[in-house]
């Protein structure tokens, strides 16, 4: 069929999209009875969601370009799962097509300058051991495949394969590289015994942790075009990154010792899937916000130790958190009580509706006279329409919860975000001011040598020709004086670019946020009118039914 | 309230000396809740406004003040003297000290109150009472010494109403003479109505309980919706300043449908329990009528054995034993005939039970099917509202 002579791989790539978004469609549309499942994957493609940054305009959320790599199970279902997450339809699809929230999943074929990248087919590597100690090496490898425009990259689809220990060689060259950015935290290195790396399930979920972790660089606007992460995603063999540790690292552990739960891929924190469990919803939502305050906590304990300089800002910005964090806390228990309250309505009225129509039955077998029937079918008109009710709430309850536990997850994020932020810059602080200390020491150490100069100047202008070993002495110490300064100049400089850079990302995070989180409330909002509208429609119903009542008694 | 709309029970009976001629009306209303007294003796009392034109009546109005021990008093009287009708029933007597005075108690009160007395005044045989109009007319002192010249006689609590069907098993099985004589009803619509009153006491009551639930939740899931409101990012000030306004109305929406149903749908329920308690008084007492008009019924017939040996051995005793045997047959035609009438009449007010019934409950469907749907929507509309603003807020 491709009768042309020119190659469009794009064109080929479209199309083959195309098939793959409607077979992905068909399959978002029948998960909606999997609420469990969905519900993971809803937040495991928000967190991946979350970390792209692409100016796509606002999508037709069901038909948002798939990814690359459909052997995922994990992807399978509705790739813009956020709009699930936001907002699922009683039954109409109408409302889908009021909205306008633009998931921000990966990339669209229409954007500049994309990565696309997926982490497969895990493989167990065993490399015979040389060392003295018996048996192999055992590692495990996944196949990294990338498929972009940007122009660096001298191609459009690449793959390689890398292990773990790849990903922390990136993960830390990034760091040092991109000081005063906001570098995503990659997987923990975890405690991970040989047997358990067997373990399928634990392989499973490292490759998911470690595809979201490309994903997030690739969302980067600045890292998506770093070299380190075209080296690492091009280059075949061997990963040619330099593995030394500095101390930009220490920044890395920092970031990295935060609790697995701000990942939200712990098992140690109650899953996403569990929270839709209406009775267990509103208190997983505490949960959450209590971690959040222990990561808070564990996190001031990474920044570095204070200098004679006091970094204002830091402590400023440091106050403001913690007050975020306490308004949080509150939220949460306030979402707690708003769920139970909801809860309770639809359970209440689902009892009502059951023991009128108990009511009903016993009416109409017991029946002697006509009235008793009548009223035997009034009755059940209104028990059947609670039923309904309580069922319409305890559906909206859990549409409820998806949202407040994605609210959650979304300020953890945020938290997490702005932490690392700030961290960055109070290093950088620290930094500049043991430069400017260094230099302060090397200045007065060259005044103090300049004294002495003088003092041998004038004794040695009595000797002919000098001396001259002072003499060198002299030049050596201008030439440590001279290189200091410049080091001086340079952690300046370089603390005011980290610092130019870190504004940067606050301003672009700030907006991210604000975007985000209108949606999340546009979905919440979306999902409390539909609902309501379908209990008053019922309840219309029976007004209607019952409405010869209302005029006799007038 | 006017009396052609509250109850099927036919139009008044026409007086024949009624001088005017427009028809005979009897409107009573039960208002103005006022608390009167001090600490522990403190109570509520009401103001009941009656116009008529009866000629029985004084005058074309006449304002009392009543309390609620008042309408006890006047509910005793009519259960004694109209028995096999079904009393009204009144609303609870609060022992709850706090709840006694709580504004939204003392208005539920004051409807059931001037319900009870509408169903009293358009009730064919009960509105013809004396102690109605003793009621609605009598001074507050006359009202006063009245109530308190009522004895505990009268004064049935519902423990001891059970007693007495408790007191009727228990005789059966002291019976033990080899006479085959029932001490209750053995007729079967009697036990089919009987087990039918028992039932729905039951399923009423747990309609009533969830109903009663329901109010509550209106009001928590109010209270909840308030505090999302309160909590504020500042961040995003705009956007939670919104919504923080659109839950204060719709707290204030779920309060008021709270208030809705409690009133209008609860209370209806609540009723409809009262009302079927007040039947399983009556039939208490058809159950007692039954029995005295059987022992009654056993007595002059060991009379008549009596009676029948003095005869044959020509005692002088035997001129009073005829005039004992005569008196009996006379309490015992009177006490049959009282049964006779008791089944008579609750036959006739079991039909107008529930065609009462089907209506006033029809009403409450109505009602609670009506405050649903505006609710909903309500809220529905609230939230809707903010789309816009939202919209706004991510361009």
């Amino acid at each position: 069929m491709m009768g042309s002579e020119n190659y469009h791989p794009l064109q080929q790539e479209e199309d083959e999209g195309i098939e793959q978004m409607e077979t992905l469609t068909l399959d978002a549309n029948n998960s909606s009875k999997d609420d469990d499942i969905s519900i993971s994957k809803s937040y495991s493609n928000y967190r991946s969601a979350m970390t792209t940054l692409s100016s796509s305009s606002a999508e037709h959320p069901l038909l948002s370009p798939p990814s690359i790599g459909v052997s995922d199970p994990l992807l399978s279902v509705g790739s813009p799962s956020y709009a699930d997450v936001v907002f699922t339809p009683p039954e109409s699809t109408s409302h889908v097509d009021e909205l306008t929230i633009s998931p921000r999943s990966q990339s669209s074929s229409s954007e500049a300058d994309y990565l696309r990248i997926s982490v497969l087919n895990p493989q167990k590597v065993v490399e015979p051991s040389n060392s003295i100690v018996p048996g192999g090496n055992t590692y495990i490898t996944y196949l990294i495949t990338t498929n972009t425009n940007i122009s660096d990259y001298g191609g459009s689809d690449f793959s390689t394969r890398r292990r773990f220990k790849d990903f922390v060689t990136l993960s830390d060259r990034l760091s040092e590289g991109y000081r005063g950015y906001f570098i995503p935290p990659r997987p923990d290195k975890s405690v991970v015994e040989s047997q358990v790396m067997q373990k399928q399930d634990f392989v499973e979920q490292r490759r998911a942790e470690l595809e979201k972790y490309l994903r997030r660089l690739a969302g980067h606007p600045v890292i998506k075009k770093s070299e380190e992460l075209r080296v690492f995603l091009t280059v075949q063999g061997r990963m040619p990154l330099p593995t030394s540790i500095d101390v930009a690292s220490r920044v890395l552990d920092g970031a990295v010792k935060l609790p697995k739960q701000l990942l939200g891929e712990s098992s140690s924190v109650v899953e996403p899937q569990d929270a839709v469990q209406p009775a267990k919803g509103g208190r997983d939502l505490l949960r959450y916000f209590k971690e959040l305050k222990q990561s808070v906590v564990n996190d001031w304990g990474n920044s570095r130790p204070p200098v004679e300089e006091e970094d204002k800002e830091f402590l400023e910005k440091k106050e403001k958190l913690l007050d975020l964090e306490q308004q949080l806390t509150n939220a949460s228990k306030q979402a707690e009580s708003l769920v139970k309250a909801q809860q309770d309505m639809g359970d209440t009225m689902g009892e009502f509706g059951l023991a009128s129509i108990k009511l009903t039955k016993f009416e109409n077998e017991q029946a002697v006279l006509h009235t008793q029937r009548v009223r035997a079918a009034d009755m059940k008109i209104v028990a059947t329409a609670a039923v309904k009710t309580s069922r319409l709430y305890r559906e909206l309850n859990a549409q409820t919860v998806k949202h407040l536990a994605s609210a959650a997850f979304f300020f953890l994020d945020t938290l997490h975000e702005y932490m690392g932020l700030m961290l960055a810059v109070h290093n950088a602080f620290s930094d500049r001011s043991s430069a400017l200390l260094t230099v302060q020491t090397l200045i007065s150490e060259l005044s103090s040598l300049h004294s002495r100069t003088e003092k041998l100047e004038t004794a040695s202008s009595k000797i002919f020709g000098g001396d001259k070993s002072r003499n060198h002495k002299l030049d050596e110490l201008k030439d440590a004086i001279r290189v200091t300064e410049d080091a001086k100049s340079c952690a300046v400089r370089e603390y005011e670019r980290i610092k130019e850079n870190n504004r940067g990302e606050i301003q672009r995070l700030d907006k991210e946020r604000q975007a985000d989180f209108v949606n999340m409330l546009k979905g919440f909002v979306t999902n409390q009118v539909a609902y309501n509208e379908k209990i008053a429609n019922e309840w219309a119903k029976v007004a209607e039914e019952t409405s010869k009542y209302a005029k006799e008694s007038t | 309230m006017n009396v052609q709309q509250r109850s099927g029970s036919g139009p008044m009976a026409q007086s024949p000396r009624s001088p005017s001629s427009q028809p005979p009306y009897l409107t009573v209303s039960v208002s103005d809740p006022a608390k009167m007294g001090n600490g522990v003796q403190a109570y509520i009392s009401y103001k009941v406004i009656t116009k008529t034109n009866l000629p029985e009546y004084e005058g074309p109005e006449k304002i009392v003040i009543r309390r609620y021990n008042d309408f006890v008093w006047l509910r005793d009287r009519l259960f004694e003297k109209y028995k096999g009708v079904f009393i009204p029933p009144l609303p609870e007597k609060s022992t709850v000290e706090k709840f006694r005075f709580s504004a939204e108690f003392i208005e539920m009160r004051r409807q059931a109150l001037d319900v009870f007395v509408n169903r009293i005044a358009s009730h064919h045989e009960l509105q013809q009472s004396y102690d109605l109009r003793m009621f609605l007319q009598a001074d507050e002192q006359s009202m006063e010494r009245a109530r308190s010249q009522e004895t505990g006689i009268f004064k049935k609590k519902p423990g001891d109403l059970m007693q007495i069907f408790k007191d009727v098993q228990s005789r059966v099985s002291d019976v033990v003479l080899g006479k085959e004589k029932p001490v209750e009803e053995s007729n079967p619509e009697y036990e089919k109505l009987k087990n039918y009153i028992f039932q729905l006491e039951d399923h009423l009551a747990e309609a009533q309980k969830h109903a009663y639930r329901l109010v509550k939740r209106h009001r928590d899931f109010g209270k909840a919706v308030n505090l999302l409101g309160n909590s504020e990012g500042n961040d995003l000030g705009k956007a939670f300043a919104d919504l923080g306004a659109k839950s204060e109305v719709l707290s204030v929406k779920l309060q008021r449908e709270a208030h809705h149903l409690l009133m209008n749908f609860e209370e209806p329920l609540k009723d409809y329990v009262r009302a079927v308690q007040s039947i399983k008084a009556t039939l208490s007492e058809r159950a007692n009528a039954f029995r005295h008009h059987c022992e009654l019924a056993e007595t002059i017939k060991f009379k008549e054995i009596d009676m029948n040996k003095l005869r044959l051995t020509q005692s002088e005793k035997l001129a009073e034993a005829e005039r004992e045997y005569e008196e009996l047959k006379a309490d015992g035609a009177e006490a049959t005939r009282r049964f006779e009438t008791i089944v008579k009449l609750m036959n006739e007010e079991i039909v107008r039970f529930q065609e009462q019934k089907t209506i006033d409950m029809g009403l409450a469907f109505h009602e609670f099917a009506k405050g649903q749907a505006n609710l909903a929507k309500g809220i529905a509309d609230a939230w809707r509202s903010l789309l816009p603003k939202l919209e706004a807020c991510s361009t």
